[in-house]
């Protein structure tokens, strides 16, 4: 019987860190603000990876309840976001994030 | 074994997919990348015991978030590659790749510096415990007497803020009537 090592707390953050920073690397290169939006549900995932491995270390499910709240939040984020998107490329398309400096109808 | 397995093809998709994000230009394929990681955590999910959020993971975010992405990519036709070779900045990139070269080893050297530390211990309410303890749907049990006996006023309140999200959304993305114009100084429609 050999001993395989088996995924502990730590590999699920080392994980969820990696995650993050490719979110962070998308959100600072990518231009599109679609793809933005994108990166941004990526560190999302992260964090809510990191507290479901808490929540299983711990034994408690209150990590689990707060990953539950914050789908909500990021769903609605989503939806205000887009919103703001669509209004924008309405009336420049093509738009890049360069060319957002101004939030103004 | 088979959690090693499941665990090392989870984080290849979830991994796979996120640098898909990042790397495809053409944003349906970006979404669909995200599709990848999407699922890929909620088989990480599955594996840690949270059924209830692996099923939420999939239905909410690849279900409803993803498809709402490609709503908008095709409503406004989009969906054209973008260039990555245009470089705004030339710094840009670099100066990006060390900011998360950074971070992930930061949080590496945190989370592996803390691995010795003791475990706080944290007590339950009796009534999550005794749900824990079921065998078969244990885990909903007790999101469910988390949720609506501590948290249930986080709970009412996220229904308020969906719905101004909703009622937000329609209002920002719904076209000016005829002769109506938003509040504009400078530059008019």
């Amino acid at each position: 019987m050999i001993a395989v090592a088996q995924p502990t707390t730590t590999w699920y953050l080392l994980l969820s860190a990696l995650l993050f920073a490719i979110g962070v690397v998308g959100v600072l290169v990518r231009r599109n603000p679609l793809v933005l939006f994108m990166c941004i549900e990526l560190m999302l995932n992260a964090v809510n990876l990191s507290f479901v491995a808490f929540a299983k270390r711990m034994g408690d499910i209150g990590g689990e309840s707060t990953v539950f709240f914050v789908m909500v939040v990021a769903a609605a984020e989503v939806v205000v976001g887009l919103g703001i998107v669509v209004s924008i490329l309405r009336r420049t398309p093509n738009a890049t994030t360069d060319d957002l400096s101004e939030l103004k109808g | 074994m088979m959690q090693l397995f499941v665990f090392i093809v989870a984080g290849a998709m979830v991994l796979g997919g996120a640098v898909g994000v990042v790397l495809r230009t053409h944003p349906v394929h970006a979404a669909l990348s995200l599709v990848l990681t999407l699922f890929g955590i909620a088989v990480l999910f599955i594996a840690q015991d949270a059924q209830f959020l692996a099923a939420v993971e999939v239905i909410v975010y690849a279900g409803a978030i993803v498809v709402l992405f490609l709503f908008v990519i095709m409503l406004l036709g989009i969906d054209r590659a973008e260039d990555l070779h245009v470089e705004p900045f030339k710094i840009q990139r670099p100066v990006a790749l060390v900011i998360g070269a950074g971070l992930v080893s930061l949080l590496g050297i945190a989370v592996i510096a803390s691995r010795q530390h003791p475990v706080p211990t944290v007590t339950p309410s009796q009534a999550v415990t005794d749900a824990l303890a079921d065998p078969h749907d244990g885990n909903i049990r007790a999101l469910a007497r988390d949720v609506f006996s501590d948290h249930v006023l986080a709970f009412e309140l996220t229904s308020v803020l969906l719905v101004i999200a909703v009622v937000a959304t329609v209002i920002l993305a719904r076209k000016p009537r005829k002769g109506e114009t938003y509040i504009t100084s400078g530059s008019a429609q």
